[in-house]
């Protein structure tokens, strides 16, 4: 066995060990798989004091919907935050990486992170895959220079823009942002514009449904409103519940016990000045 | 034929109050042709983290033995089990790291955290991670298994009743799944305990 297959690796990036292998798979007829995608309707816009932006969180495998409230506002630095549409595991690993890296420039430069910083960083990676690593992004902040709003395409197209919306409920939520935006909308007919927006995707797209979450940024502060509104509860609850007429039939049982967990904490000697 | 189908499975984790349940089909098929009705899906990987692997069963043990490793590795150097949030950003990693070339599974993790509390999470083959507070379900008889715990979960459940609803919604669901099926096995595990069963299902 070659070693590389046994070490952890510890270089990092993509592994193409399976590729020829899946390869000849797809050649005998059997189809590749599909991933989870996040449909989405993903929103951003720029009031007077800062950025606001807005997602659905319903995620897709197909046509079946696999998460009812998935996350999909991902924190980049604490004065930004990047919504994310496409392939959900390319959005999540992408922004965790650029995330990580805007760390560790914060650390080197002792200075607050920029949003052009995690703008470049993102555009230059998606563009160096060509498009494949797919993840549509609305990127927003505020920094030392001011409230910034991007959009990323999954070939590495950037756009600077004031209001943005990306991902298949986009033209719903486009829609209601070139009918009522206006320059210098206070935060709570920011808030309101963009509920609306995300709600127009959550009803018009089929990729798009359950809550809207909202992440309002401003100088030196953020607010984080998982589940703002939730515009689809369950309609019907039975308060009896589900009850089985028949039980289980059950082979064979069979009954581990586990010890009790002890946390040892060590009492160490106090360091010699 | 999609290359999930190959060999058929369905894996469904439930969450209960301070337990949780984790349970699989045991059938192994070569498309349509049965091999075997003893395949084990679930494994554990410490006393209180199981993981079940649906999709093409040679990466289905591979992997497996791949995390076993690499959780061997993390007991040496921290002298302590991996948490279950830890463990499942680790097999979200592994998996991303071969984002252009996969392997073909889709694992379901289910485990208990901090203050008993139970932590159930599944991914697509390439590691999108998707955290439930309910119910979390993967495998070829997914999308019945969807219906099924929609329709008979509900919240904080004990330990007995959690495994009596969890075998039902996976049997029900096999049931309409011609690819999997063949008998269920279901692990519960609260803080004191795993009580590990076999079900007898319709061994069609």
């Amino acid at each position: 066995m070659s070693q590389s297959t046994v070490d952890v690796s510890a270089k990092g990036g993509f592994s193409f060990d399976l590729c020829k292998r899946n390869e000849m798979l797809t050649q005998k007829g059997l189809k590749a798989p599909s991933f989870l995608k996040t449909g989405t309707t993903i929103v951003g816009l720029i009031f007077k004091d800062g950025v606001i932006l807005g997602a659905d969180t319903r995620a897709t495998e197909g046509p079946i919907v696999a998460d009812k409230n998935c996350e999909k506002i991902h924190y980049m630095a604490p004065n930004i935050y990047c919504c994310g549409a496409g392939t959900a595991a390319d959005t999540e690993a992408v922004t965790d990486m650029v995330s990580s890296q805007l760390r560790l420039h914060r650390y080197e430069t002792g200075r607050d992170s920029r949003v052009i910083t995690a703008l470049t960083l993102l555009k230059k990676h998606l563009f160096s895959y060509q498009g494949h690593v797919s993840a549509a992004l609305v990127l927003g902040g505020v920094d030392i220079t001011g409230p910034h709003l991007h959009t990323i395409d999954p070939n590495g197209l950037t756009e600077t823009l004031p209001f943005a919306t990306m991902g298949s409920g986009s033209l719903a939520a486009m829609s209601v942002f070139e009918a009522k935006y206006k320059e210098g909308l206070t935060r709570d007919e920011g808030i309101k514009l963009v509920a609306e927006a995300i709600c127009s995707g959550i009803f018009n797209d089929l990729g798009s449904g359950s809550n809207v979450d909202i992440c309002v940024i401003t100088k030196g502060n953020k607010e984080y409103l998982r589940n703002y509104m939730e515009p689809n509860p369950r309609t019907y609850v039975s308060s009896k519940g589900y009850s089985f007429t028949k039980k289980t039939e059950v082979l064979l049982t069979k009954i581990t016990p586990l010890l009790e967990r002890v946390e040892i904490t060590e009492v160490g000697e106090a360091m010699e000045e | 034929m999609s290359i999930f189908e190959y060999n058929g499975s369905a894996v469904v984790a439930m969450v209960g109050k301070n337990c949780f349940a984790i349970a699989s089909d045991r059938r192994l098929g070569v498309q349509l042709q049965t091999i075997a009705t003893d395949f084990q899906r679930i494994s554990k990987i410490h006393d209180h983290l199981f993981i079940g692997l649906s999709g093409l069963a040679t990466d289905v043990q591979t992997l497996y033995q791949r995390l076993v490793f690499r959780h061997k590795l993390y007991q040496l150097r921290e002298e302590r089990d991996m948490k279950p949030e830890t463990f499942a950003s680790l097999v979200s990693a592994i998996l991303y790291e071969k984002r252009f070339g996969p392997f073909l599974c889709q694992p379901v993790i289910a485990g208990l955290g901090d203050d008993n509390k139970p932590f159930i999470c599944t991914m697509d083959s390439i590691g999108a991670k998707e955290l439930a507070k309910d119910f979390v379900v993967s495998g070829t008889a997914s999308e019945s298994l969807y219906g099924a715990c929609e329709a008979m979960y509900k919240p904080d459940m004990e330990a007995e009743e959690l495994f009596e609803t969890i075998s039902q919604a996976l049997l029900s669901s096999v049931d309409r799944d011609c690819l999997s099926g063949w008998g269920g096995h279901v692990y519960v595990v609260t803080p004191n305990e795993v009580k590990e069963r076999i079900l007898k299902g319709r061994m069609d």
